[in-house]
């Protein structure tokens, strides 16, 4: 099955990034950043086509993404803070 | 309809892994390395970091595609099919909460619980691995019941009568998003 294979594929990578790469060739901070971006694309992999959202009306597609700004908005809320924590330690 | 249901259950995940990042960034300089924490697997007491969690992902990967071959078998009415995948799905589920039980337990015994942390690490990396694994155990445990009282459904031929099997594909949905909770509980505690 096609999407196991991509999703499969994915996960390796990131084990590849987290196991085979050393800090020295790749900063912690880069490492991360793939994480997410890989983690994000498995997220929309599972949400397109193994939860189906993809083949669905375009009403329900936007009435489920649209929403999740509010999620976007609370991340970029609490970074903040947690960085104003930061300084205040 | 289910998928309401589900974007409200990602709001508060998300509230709950926006939090740990909130916690967790104000504090790095006190809090554990990931590698260090979790670097046991049953037989091997350290030394290997992201062997037992990469099971653990490729369990729950693999029950995703067992629910969506379940799905498809409902879409042909095939009543023999969709409970083979249903129950490999469910077992799959169980293997998973075995796994994270085992992770707890291995934890625990190092003296790792709420409010306790054996090394002068912060304590609330402990209180957030608990309570956010956790949640989500929580939530494949109601899924693996959900998947039970489907599959008894799918073998009485309450969905051949109804003439669809619409309920295994809302309870497959379901499903998938425990595994994509997974996929981000996965990233932030064990990789970033």
């Amino acid at each position: 099955m096609k999407i196991f294979l991509i999703l499969l594929g994915l996960t390796a990578v990131e084990f590849v990034i987290a196991l085979g790469i050393p800090l020295s060739v790749m900063a912690k901070p880069v490492k991360d950043t793939l994480y997410i971006v890989l983690t994000l694309a498995k997220a929309f992999y599972i949400v397109a086509y193994c939860m189906h959202l993809k083949f669905e009306r375009v009403s329900l597609i936007y009435s489920i993404l649209v929403p999740m700004i509010f999620i976007i908005g609370l991340l970029a809320a609490l970074l903040h803070e947690g960085g104003h924590w930061l300084n205040l330690h | 309809m289910m998928w309401f249901f589900l974007l409200s259950d990602a709001f508060t995940f998300s509230a709950l892994l926006v939090a740990y990042g909130a916690i967790r960034f104000s504090n790095s300089n006190t809090w554990p390395d990931a590698d260090e924490v979790f670097q046991s697997a049953p037989g091997i007491d350290h030394g290997a970091p992201l062997v037992f969690v990469g099971l653990m992902t490729f369990i729950l990967i693999v029950s995703s595609i067992t629910m969506l071959m379940a799905v498809q078998a409902g879409h042909r009415n095939n009543k023999k099919d969709c409970a083979f995948w249903l129950f490999w799905t469910i077992i799959g589920g169980l293997m998973f909460l075995g796994c994270q039980a085992w992770e707890w337990n291995h934890l625990h015994h190092e003296g790792y619980w709420w409010s306790r942390i054996p090394t002068d690490k912060n304590v609330n990396f402990s209180n957030l691995f608990f309570t956010i694994t956790g949640f989500h155990g929580f939530h494949v445990f109601s899924g693996v019941i959900i998947n039970i009282v489907i599959l008894i459904n799918v073998l009485i031929g309450t969905y051949t009568r109804r003439g669809h099997y619409l309920m295994v594909e809302k309870v497959g949905l379901y499903w998938h998003f425990v595994d994509l909770v997974w996929v981000f509980v996965f990233t932030f505690f064990y990789l970033v």
